[in-house]
């Protein structure tokens, strides 16, 4: 897998270790970008005139490609959003809002990123229902068992991350859903750190809806995507009313909208966004996502297999299957580690990664965070873990 | 300051900070210092009487700068009057912040007048000062 010279930024004299942050662009998506504002800008939906008809066909080819990409039964059920925070927001205030009563649970655990736990704190706090919690086992996975043991007759929802962002665990999504659905429960996958990296069949796994966002394998910033079942957007609520969304409108007693997906589009979306998306999509298609999971579990276990031979390094997160790793050096505060390593051009985040609640669980509050994508490689790895084997250079260097 | 002492005054002050420890005692005043562009977070107590900073403690996870810079302004505050600690604040401020500043009453406080130089370390630098000087506000109104 060749890929350096697709990636402008791969050029440069960086290792870009925080790809669970944001990806890189590949120069087809922005190609693609500058096509549309270079030669054929115009609104989408709107006019009747050839460029704009240009764009409708580019903007609509993307809810395809999504369509095909996370194999969805219809293309109505792909809503573009502004990303993943936007999307929960819509599936929660839009959809949840409604349907939920005062004393009704929503199962969620401590390593969800503050987008999968604020907005449903806000329904706890608007309308009175609970937030539990699946515990977690020893390697900060969740289990169907464990869902089993947290679910009440009164539960309605489970709102999971398919992946963690801190800890990278990969929850049986398919089989909650199994179970989930037994007990007439709904369940919400927060797909932000998986539909990147793996495979994705919503069908196959039945997941009522799902939520990621663009520039998180490969495409622009400010786009991503709502998958909802058909059945359950129809009975979702817009949470923005405006242009693009709405048939005709007398007064306040005659507001017709229009179909699924353009109802839940208000506004002038980030057509260029959405068009670049498309792009990235075919890019990702052209690897093949297998190969990508493929490669980026051998990277993690070659990561872990040079950073275990380290005494002062303390990985949290060994057992876990997806590219991030999480550690932490002996005595030394995760932001100093990052600003050292960032003297050495290495990008790598350091902090709590969103998940303020994660330490309840964990026991360590801030960490070190390598998050790796397919196109890292050993080379790379090779670099970084020499750059982390004397502790006291980094004491040293870090300041 | 020569660079190699500045570090191992920081590295010093962050391995073995002075004053850093819980106080649970209802007449200091307690306050939380975070950054929002980082992880720093520390909670101080400050003991202030008859106008006069008596004490000063600390504990929190923050970086080596934070740690350090909180471990020396305990140092450097305790004993002075409240007055006298806003004029310490201000100046450390000023060599921070790259205007004028009076080197003479810095002291071990000196180690960071090339901070600047690392832009996203300013406030790591200044966070525990932010903090003080909420301690003393509270204090000066009466709020504690």
């Amino acid at each position: 897998m060749n890929v350096l010279k697709d990636f402008p930024m791969l050029n440069r004299d960086l290792i870009y270790f925080d790809n669970g942050a944001t990806t890189f662009k590949p120069q087809c998506v922005i190609d693609a970008i500058t096509d549309y504002y270079s030669n054929y800008t115009a609104n989408a939906h709107r006019g009747d005139y050839d460029i704009s008809l240009q764009v409708d066909v580019a903007y609509e080819a993307t809810r395809d490609k999504i369509q095909e990409f996370i194999n969805a039964k219809h293309r109505e059920e792909i809503v573009f959003t502004s990303g993943t925070t936007d999307s929960l927001n819509m599936i929660v205030n839009g959809f949840f809002e409604h349907i939920l009563d005062p004393g009704d649970e929503v199962i969620i655990s401590d390593s969800e990123h503050a987008s999968n736990v604020l907005p449903w704190f806000r329904l706890a706090n608007k309308k009175g229902i609970v937030i539990k919690y699946v515990s977690l086992d020893d390697n900060f996975h969740v289990t169907v068992d464990a869902i089993k043991r947290v679910i009440t007759p009164k539960t309605k929802v489970i709102s999971l991350a398919e992946i963690t962002n801190v800890v990278g665990d990969v929850r049986p999504i398919k089989d909650i859903c199994e179970f989930a659905h037994k007990n007439n429960i709904f369940v919400v996958c927060d797909g932000a750190q998986s539909v990147p990296h793996k495979k994705c069949d919503v069908q196959d796994s039945d997941v009522d809806f799902l939520t990621f966002s663009a520039h998180k394998m490969c495409g622009p910033t400010g786009v991503g995507v709502l998958y909802g079942k058909i059945e359950l957007l129809e009975n979702l609520d817009p949470v923005k009313m405006g242009g693009g969304m709405n048939e005709s409108f007398d007064n306040e007693k005659a507001i017709f909208l229009k179909e699924l997906p353009m109802r839940l589009e208000a506004g002038t979306p980030n057509i260029a966004g959405v068009i670049g998306f498309g792009a990235a999509i075919d890019y990702l298609n052209n690897i093949g996502m297998d190969n990508i999971l493929v490669k980026e579990t051998n990277l993690k276990k070659y990561l872990v297999e040079k950073l275990s031979t380290l005494s002062h390094v303390d990985i949290i997160n060994e057992e876990c299957d997806s590219g991030i790793v999480a550690f932490n050096i002996d005595g030394i505060f995760p932001q100093d580690v990052a600003i050292y390593l960032n003297k050495y051009n290495v990008c790598v985040r350091a902090g709590n990664h969103c998940a303020k609640i994660l330490k309840k669980a964990v026991g360590v509050k801030n960490t070190v965070r390598v998050s790796l994508y397919f196109y890292n490689n050993k080379d790379e790895i090779d670099s970084f873990v020499e750059l982390l084997k004397d502790r006291d250079k980094i004491m040293k260097e870090m300041i | 300051m020569d660079e190699n002492l500045k570090r191992e005054v920081i590295l010093d002050n962050y391995t073995n900070p002075s004053n850093r420890m819980r106080v649970e005692d209802e007449k200091y005043i307690y306050v939380n210092s975070n950054n929002s562009s980082c992880i720093d977070n520390i909670d101080l107590w400050v003991l202030i009487e008859d106008g006069f900073i008596k004490d000063l403690k600390f504990d929190g996870e923050a970086c080596a700068i934070s740690t350090s810079s909180t471990s020396i302004m305990t140092k450097e505050l305790v004993g002075k009057s409240t007055k006298e600690a806003r004029e310490f604040i201000e100046n450390f401020y000023n060599m921070i912040e790259e205007r004028e500043y009076d080197k003479e009453t810095l002291n071990e406080a000196l180690v960071y007048d090339t901070i600047y130089k690392q832009a996203n370390r300013k406030t790591c630098a200044t966070l525990p000062y932010k903090g003080v000087l909420d301690a003393i506000e509270k204090y000066e109104h009466g709020t504690h």
